[in-house]
């Protein structure tokens, strides 16, 4: 195998072994030495990928054909791919860039189960794509150099267990059987498929249709990587203890789980009388909305009121300020002053870590907001840009009067994730004094984007409603151009 | 052949005798050792023992077959249990740093019990067996067995009768003892059909399509269906028995067939109107869902959605499988099949309540096995002490060397169970033990290739 122009004395270490592939399950960590910079310029480039694949991953359905255009564009700038380009940097530099990125970013986010969660999710879905992306040869190749020793099985064995494979299969008809490629894994490679009963077996193996296959493939490259990030986590110390990487290390993690606002800095800064104002100038649109349905209805469900509440909570209100709100607005519906202290108090108390447990909740990012809990009916909470009807949502937008300009005018840098994010950008502006209108509609349109994310749970509902969102907003520059 | 006359209260006699001449030592330490081929298998070992007056010790561990022979001959236990091989000596588990003693290996077994059918069978409950229920073990017996067999690829099965109500299996080949938990648990989910507790009235539901797991087990079903079900059990005699039966079939075609059981009361036609009844169902739901296929494919939609279309639209189509599975179909303990280091009734020992031995079931001649003629210890230890015809008891060598005087002792105990019932279930284990030893040679020569300097 020849690995570019380079003269490295790397070539013939046992290394370059590893790279004989596009793709590999980060089985060996490197095992040279590198620059500092090498070092930090590697990972960053890494995270950006990986968070690009988190991206692209809410906001399409993955593997369908605009995910996998997208990625892809990303994805040949930097890493080795089966479509190789013959200009920038060789192949070799690539997938050493692949093996090393991989392990220095398993160093900063080995630490908590969430940062651990997320890692493993982006780097599996990264897997997938590309051993997508690789021809039926490759990925059997892949899989033998792997000890993965599944084969597949002749169209004569496949004529003979025909029908047992129909019957044991989901999804699988005469047809697939005879044009699809099938899969012999021992069982205790297939468990899943095994216990639920929805693979044939023989013989002690498993036969596997291929597009369960990739499951099986992911499933374990996630349990080894789960093992080692455990296994990582462990010589931590170790590495911390290097005063030059672990700036870098904390920089890195920290740049994914970015701020949760539960570290209240301007606790009273607020006062009650501010909300109703502070709604129309700085609120995101979902908490506009709670909060004036709760002006209007004097009453919210507990989805609202937990989104809202500690929304509030970490604009800045204490607990004594969020009961006299909420139990002033309350009294002035069906609830009297008895049993709002009876049934509501508790909870908001709850909210702010005074009661059972004491957790002190965390305000609810976008994510949070826009993947759990769905609102139904007579609910508030929520998203408006995902939960909403599209034609709600213009109605809306136009009451709050964004402007035409506003929604054309892309902020690429600011990317929103959280309610209070907006909140704190948002006064900032205002008092930096700048155009509040035009400001505050890229912040508005920034929303849109973030917020175009379907739940990936049910697939085809998400990309309806993605494409849905697509046609909105091009509705939406129509009609406002109109006017 | 008689084996009425055991008595509990004559145990504390019995046991001496029984673990001094008939106990057979060397094949159950030939079978633990599994060949040699893994360094202190046997030794890593746990036995656990349940002695006299309900005294349980566990972490039992032996380093030769003359320690576990000396220790089980001292201290003569009721109960013998089997556990997994662990890291360490399980006798000396205390001693070893806390976390680093662990189960690494055992056979992957099944536990099956009568109680567990109460539900389905008329003649007995609790810890009563006859021979109208024992089919019951049979079935579940043949349909595990083909599974382990065809399905998991497992070549050593031994099948034990409980010594009272019921049958384990241990699964010894080396796969087989070296699966995880998860694995465990997968393949006891994949091998059990009947689901739910006293609550639940319908404990197997079928969707389409049928795995051939399925087909192949109600094909055993099948086979003894009638003698079991509809005359042995009375299935569609009495009113409640019909009532049960028919609380698994859906409503629309409950009261059609209520009907037809005024009219039809002959057991085998009650079950031919059923199983007309469900075809009928069957038949009509498939055209539907082909032309719901059909539809869908030209329209062009994904085909996953044809497919999960197809099973909701038929539900309770397969009644008359389902009711044959609900009576007939094994019930596992999934505990017992689950843990690594679940301790399992060990093949040989005495069952206290009923004094009969826990002997290997030659599933050749599975059909013919009789729980009832199982011998009991006070049966065996009687027979030892038959003279055989024309024999002449030994006697104790006077003054010949101690070797000779050993293997005297042993010969003489070679033939002494050879004289009682228990021979013949003794040399079955053996056949099983030469099965798998064919395994072992090849794998001892294996590692030592590997371990050939060039």
């Amino acid at each position: 195998m020849q690995f570019g122009g380079r003269r490295k004395k790397n070539s013939i270490n046992p290394q370059s072994e590893l790279y004989g592939q596009h793709l590999q399950f980060y089985g060996q960590p490197p095992l040279e030495n590198i620059s500092l910079s090498e070092f930090e310029t590697f990972a960053v480039e890494r995270l950006k990928l990986l968070k690009t694949v988190e991206n692209l991953g809410v906001s399409h359905v993955k593997l369908t054909d605009l995910y996998i255009s997208k990625l892809e564009k990303e994805l040949k700038l930097v890493y080795s791919y089966r479509k190789n380009d013959f200009y920038g940097p060789t192949e070799y530099e690539k997938r050493r860039k692949d093996h090393i990125s991989h392990f220095i970013l398993r160093l900063a986010y080995c630490q908590t189960e969430d940062l651990r969660r997320w890692f493993i999710q982006q780097e599996v879905d990264l897997f997938r794509f590309r051993f997508n992306d690789l021809d039926p040869k490759q990925q059997l190749e892949f899989l033998h150099k792997n000890n993965l020793r599944y084969d597949t099985i002749s169209s004569e064995e496949k004529l003979k267990l025909k029908d047992q494979l129909i019957n044991s299969s989901f999804g699988v008809s005469g047809i697939t059987v005879m044009e699809h490629e099938f899969y012999k894994v021992p069982f205790q490679d297939a468990l899943d498929l095994v216990r639920l009963r929805k693979v044939y077996l023989k013989q002690g193996y498993a036969y596997i249709p291929h597009q369960d296959i990739v499951t099986i493939v992911l499933n374990d490259f996630r349990t080894r990587l789960s093992k080692a990030l455990a296994l990582t986590a462990r010589s931590l110390p170790a590495v911390h203890s290097d005063e030059r990487l672990q700036p870098l290390l904390n920089h890195l993690s920290h740049a994914y789980v970015g701020q949760d606002y539960s570290i209240q800095k301007n606790v009273g800064k607020i006062s009650l009388d501010q909300i109703d104002s502070l709604s129309g100038k700085s609120f995101p649109l979902c908490m506009r909305q709670l909060h004036q349905s709760l002006r209007e209805n004097h009453h919210l469900r507990h989805g609202g009121r937990m989104q809202y509440g500690l929304f509030l909570k970490g604009i800045g209100l204490s607990l004594e300020q969020a009961l006299q709100f909420w139990k002033m607005e309350f009294i002035r519906g069906k609830v009297d002053a008895d049993k709002f202290d009876k049934a509501y108090a508790y909870s908001i108390r709850h909210m702010f870590g005074k009661e059972g447990k004491r957790t002190d909740y965390t305000p609810y990012s976008c994510m949070k907001v826009i993947l759990s809990n769905p609102p139904s009916q007579g609910d508030h909470h929520g998203c408006p840009f995902r939960h909403s009807d599209p034609e709600l949502l213009k109605q809306k937008l136009q009451v709050y009067k964004v402007s035409p300009s506003g929604i054309n005018q892309v902020d690429s840098s600011f990317s929103l994730n959280h309610p209070n994010q907006y909140f704190l950008e948002s006064q900032k502006l205002l008092g930096g004094g700048k155009d509040i209108k035009r400001e505050m509609d890229a912040p508005q349109r920034s929303q849109e984007n973030a917020a175009s994310k379907g739940s990936t749970a049910t697939q085809e509902v998400a990309a309806n409603t993605s494409q849905h969102l697509a046609e909105m907003t091009e509705d939406l520059d129509s009609f406002f151009q109109d006017a | 052949m008689p084996s009425s006359d055991y008595d509990p209260a004559s145990l504390p006699d019995l046991l001496p005798l029984y673990y001094r001449r008939l106990f057979p030592f060397s094949q159950y330490y030939r079978w633990l050792s599994y060949g040699g081929v893994q360094k202190n298998y046997f030794q890593n070992r746990e036995f656990s023992f349940t002695l006299k007056d309900d005294i349980y010790v566990r972490y039992q561990s032996f380093s030769t077959q003359n320690e576990l022979e000396k220790e089980m001959q001292k201290m003569n236990p009721y109960k013998i249990d089997v556990g997994a091989v662990y890291s360490h000596r399980p006798s000396q588990h205390n001693t070893v740093k806390s976390g680093t003693f662990q189960a690494l290996e055992k056979e992957l077994v099944f536990d099956i019990d009568m109680t567990d059918y109460d539900d389905v069978r008329s003649c007995c409950s609790a810890a009563d067996i006859c021979s109208k229920c024992w089919t019951l073990m049979t079935i579940a017996i043949h349909i595990l067995d083909r599974a382990l067999r065809d399905d998991f690829g497992f070549q050593h099965r031994l099948w034990v009768y409980s010594g009272r109500r019921g049958v384990h299996c241990w699964v010894c080949d080396e796969a087989a003892r070296k699966l995880s938990v998860a694995a465990r648990s997968a393949v006891t989910e994949y091998l059990s059909l009947v689901k739910g507790g006293d609550e639940t009235v319908k404990k197997v539901v079928l969707t389409e399509p049928i795995h051939p797991f399925i087909s192949n087990s109600l094909d055993v079903v099948k086979e003894y269906f009638t003698q079991y079900a509809l005359h042995d059990q009375d299935l569609m005699g009495s009113k409640e028995s019909v009532e049960k039966v028919l609380a698994l079939v859906p409503e629309d075609a409950r009261s059609y067939l209520q009907q037809e059981f005024e009219k039809e009361k002959k057991p085998e036609k009650r079950w031919k109107l059923i199983t007309t009844e469900a075809k009928r169902k069957q038949v009509g739901n498939f055209a539907h869902s082909f032309y719901i296929v059909l539809h869908i494919r030209t329209e062009g939609l994904v085909v996953l959605q044809s497919v999960s279309l197809k099973s909701t639209a038929k539900k309770g189509q397969y009644f008359e499988k389902e009711i044959m599975l609900q009576y007939c179909y094994p019930r596992l303990d999934a505990n017992v099949s689950k843990g690594v280091n679940h301790l399992l009734k060990s093949p040989f020992s005495v069952h206290p309540k009923t004094g009969r031995i826990s002997v290997p079931i030659d599933v050749s001649e599975l059909d013919k096995f009789d729980p009832f003629s199982v011998p009991t210890i006070s049966l065996i230890c009687e027979e030892l002490d038959r003279p055989r015809p024309g024999e002449e008891k030994e006697k104790l060598g006077d003054g010949k060397e101690k070797e000779d005087e050993k293997d005297a002792i042993e010969k003489r105990k070679i033939r002494d169970y050879k004289r009682t019932s228990l021979a013949k279930y003794i040399k079955y284990f053996d056949q099983f033990l030469d099965g798998m030893a064919r395994s072992w040679k090849a794998e001892r020569l294996r590692k030592s290739d590997l371990q050939k300097e060039f």
